[in-house]
């Protein structure tokens, strides 16, 4: 009858270290993990559904007419803001849930088993980016409904969520490094949206900096969130990329830079 | 590429571990000896540091002071050869409750390295093993304790590994379901694996293990074979019940006088207790009762029980296990 418990131990070959390729393949399982439990759990995706809907019939009724006169000529100023404002801020998910992930049951059977000790950190940063890519489409998809029919045509909207996806799995190392440290799921989620605040309001996201004050002017012109949205703009409204585009890349470059490096270390020293 | 013979003599050699949170010493000094090929009982109450004297061994928490080799490897210096040698299932359950039972099995065998189809047929087997296929496909969210920690045992047995620690396996479980459980602990060093558990229940000690280690306030407080701690608190003991109550006194006497030690009497006055260090000294006894006319309606000789082990040596009882 016991057919698996009556097959004898054998003695086996021991390998001291986990090789590139294993890392690799223990990320991408992880990953697998993460899609199967966003598959399990859609209530989860809630916010990442909910929020460019919201955001988006909120601020075009309430703030349309009076920034640009009519509807239909603030959806190309909005959506880019909408479409950045929710991507970045649905990356903050990475870090709360990394917390609880670090703080459940199933992270010492991880910590047990031989595998990359960088596997969970890194499947998780993976599985993400589905979340930005769902964000994203339906961002575009409402907006599409309300009657924003960009000029710069399906490639250049291609490219410009791309952009938005690869800038906020960069942002989501911030979050990620909050998740690590941070002694509760909640406090993960205080800091974040200490940073995410500033950072997407203080911006062109959603409404010309033109008409803010000159010191706040100042702020907005150097958020990189507000060079991320104006790089949207160019792509989407008119198919040209600028010089805020190079900017975007490269701020996303400075923050995996700064980030992964402390992120990994914070991170291999708990497991 | 190492190897490891599995029929080493010492599957956990620890020494001198120390683990301390703030102010409290965890775990505070201790030595540990499991024999490959045997079921080894860390007991102690709640608190006494079993679980965090496992978590340093199967290389989840650091030690601050000691060491440790499992199967001769050094936790601190080869943990991960450590981890491919070793199980580990968690006093709490340590799957993810989101998925079900199946996709559980799966991501842990695709992470030991198994191809996604020898992944699937390893997971069904186990399922199987443990009586799982029917809630495969249910989340975890809706398992009873028993299916929970079956499932947990199954995930740690996926490579097979040669030593499995089991953090108190059966806690909560209802008898039958602990029953079960001490059968597939059986099987398992059966097959030649090595299992190091952690129990707060004698019975349980008393059960399964080879060799029992008795742990309070993070210190091995005493260490041997069950039978060896139980002749560790003394000899057995001989219980006299009479039929009058009457008697009770000249009993008392009696009982003194032939075996020569001080006897206590029971609350309600009929049964007398005596430490007994000759056996053939009873029949005396018997004889010299009925002489005297004293009808004894009852009469035992009990070997010391490894709660009066407990109680002897930490100076407070410990959890009895719930009657079966
Ligand atoms: N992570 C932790 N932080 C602080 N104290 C802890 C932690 N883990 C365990 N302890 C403390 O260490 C002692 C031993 O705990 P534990 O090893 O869980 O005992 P047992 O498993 O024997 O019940 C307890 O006093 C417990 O409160
Ligand atoms: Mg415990």
């Amino acid at each position: 009858m016991n057919s698996y418990l009556d097959t004898h131990i054998v003695d086996r070959q021991l390998k001291n270290k986990s090789s590139f390729r294993q890392a690799l393949m223990n990320s991408f399982t992880m990953a697998f993990r993460g899609l199967l439990k966003i598959k399990r759990t859609p209530e989860q995706l809630f916010d990442v559904t909910l929020q460019p809907i919201i955001f988006t019939l909120m601020f075009t009724y309430i703030f349309g007419g009076a920034i640009a006169g009519d509807v239909k000529s603030y959806l190309p100023v909005i959506i880019p803001g909408i479409l950045v404002q929710t991507v970045i801020s649905t990356s903050v998910v990475t870090g709360v849930q990394l917390r609880e992930d670090m703080d459940k049951g199933v992270f010492d059977r991880f910590k047990s088993l031989p595998i990359a000790r960088i596997a969970p950190l890194a499947g998780a940063l993976m599985a993400d980016t589905i979340r930005y890519t769902i964000a994203t489409i339906l961002t575009f998809v409402m907006g599409y409904i309300m009657g924003y029919h960009p000029e710069g045509g399906l490639s250049s909207i291609i490219i410009a969520g791309i952009l938005v996806v690869v800038c906020a799995w960069a942002v989501s190392w911030i979050f990620a490094f909050f998740g690590v440290i941070a002694r509760t799921a909640s406090s993960v989620q205080g800091i974040s949206m200490l940073v995410l605040f500033p950072l997407t309001f203080l911006s062109n996201a959603f409404v010309p900096a033109n008409t803010m004050p000159n010191w706040l002017q100042w702020f907005v012109n150097i958020n990189p969130i507000s060079h991320l949205v104006t790089a949207v703009r160019d792509l989407t409204n008119s198919g040209t990329v600028g010089v805020d585009m190079t900017i975007s890349l490269i701020g996303a470059a400075v923050i995996v830079a700064i980030f992964a490096p402390i992120t990994v270390r914070a991170y291999m020293r708990r497991v | 590429m190492k190897t490891v013979d599995t029929n080493s003599e010492w599957a956990v050699d620890a020494s001198g571990l120390v683990k301390t949170f703030g102010e409290n010493r965890a775990v505070d000094g201790v030595n540990l000896r499991v024999k490959a090929g045997t079921i080894y009982g860390v007991l102690g109450p709640n608190g006494a540091g079993k679980t965090t004297t496992i978590r340093m061994l199967a290389t989840l928490l650091k030690a601050d002071a000691g060491s440790a080799r499992i199967f001769g490897y050094d936790i601190a210096k080869d943990p991960q050869i450590v981890r491919q040698l070793i199980g580990v299932t968690g006093q709490y359950a340590s799957v993810d409750e989101s998925l079900s039972a199946t996709e559980n099995l799966i991501i842990f065998s695709r992470l030991l390295g198994l191809s996604r189809k020898e992944a699937r047929v390893k997971a069904e087997e186990l399922l199987e093993e443990f009586g799982l296929t029917e809630a495969a496909k249910r989340p975890l969210k809706h398992f009873s304790g028993g299916m929970r920690r079956r499932l947990d045992l199954a995930a740690s047995l996926i490579a097979r590994p040669p030593l499995i620690f089991l953090d108190e396996p059966t806690t909560g479980l209802d008898p039958r379901t602990r029953n079960q459980m001490w059968d597939t602990i059986r099987k398992l060093v059966k097959s030649g694996s090595t299992v190091l558990l952690t129990t707060q229940y004698l019975q349980e000690a008393d059960e399964l293990a080879d060799r029992v280690a008795v742990i309070d306030r993070g210190r091995v407080v005493a260490e041997g074979t069950v039978d060896e701690l139980k002749q560790s608190v003394g000899s057995s003991s001989l219980h006299v019940s009479i039929q009058n109550a009457d008697q009770i006194g000249a009993a008392k006497e009696l009982v003194e006088r032939i075996l020569n030690v001080q006897a206590a009497v029971s609350a309600e006055g009929r049964k007398i207790t005596v430490p007994l260090a000759d056996a053939d000294a009873v029949s005396d006894l018997l004889l010299a009762l009925r002489k005297e006319g004293i009808q004894s309606a009852e009469l035992s000789i009990q070997k010391p029980t490894l709660d009066e082990v407990f109680l002897t040596i930490t100076g407070k009882g410990a959890k009895k296990e719930v009657e079966s």
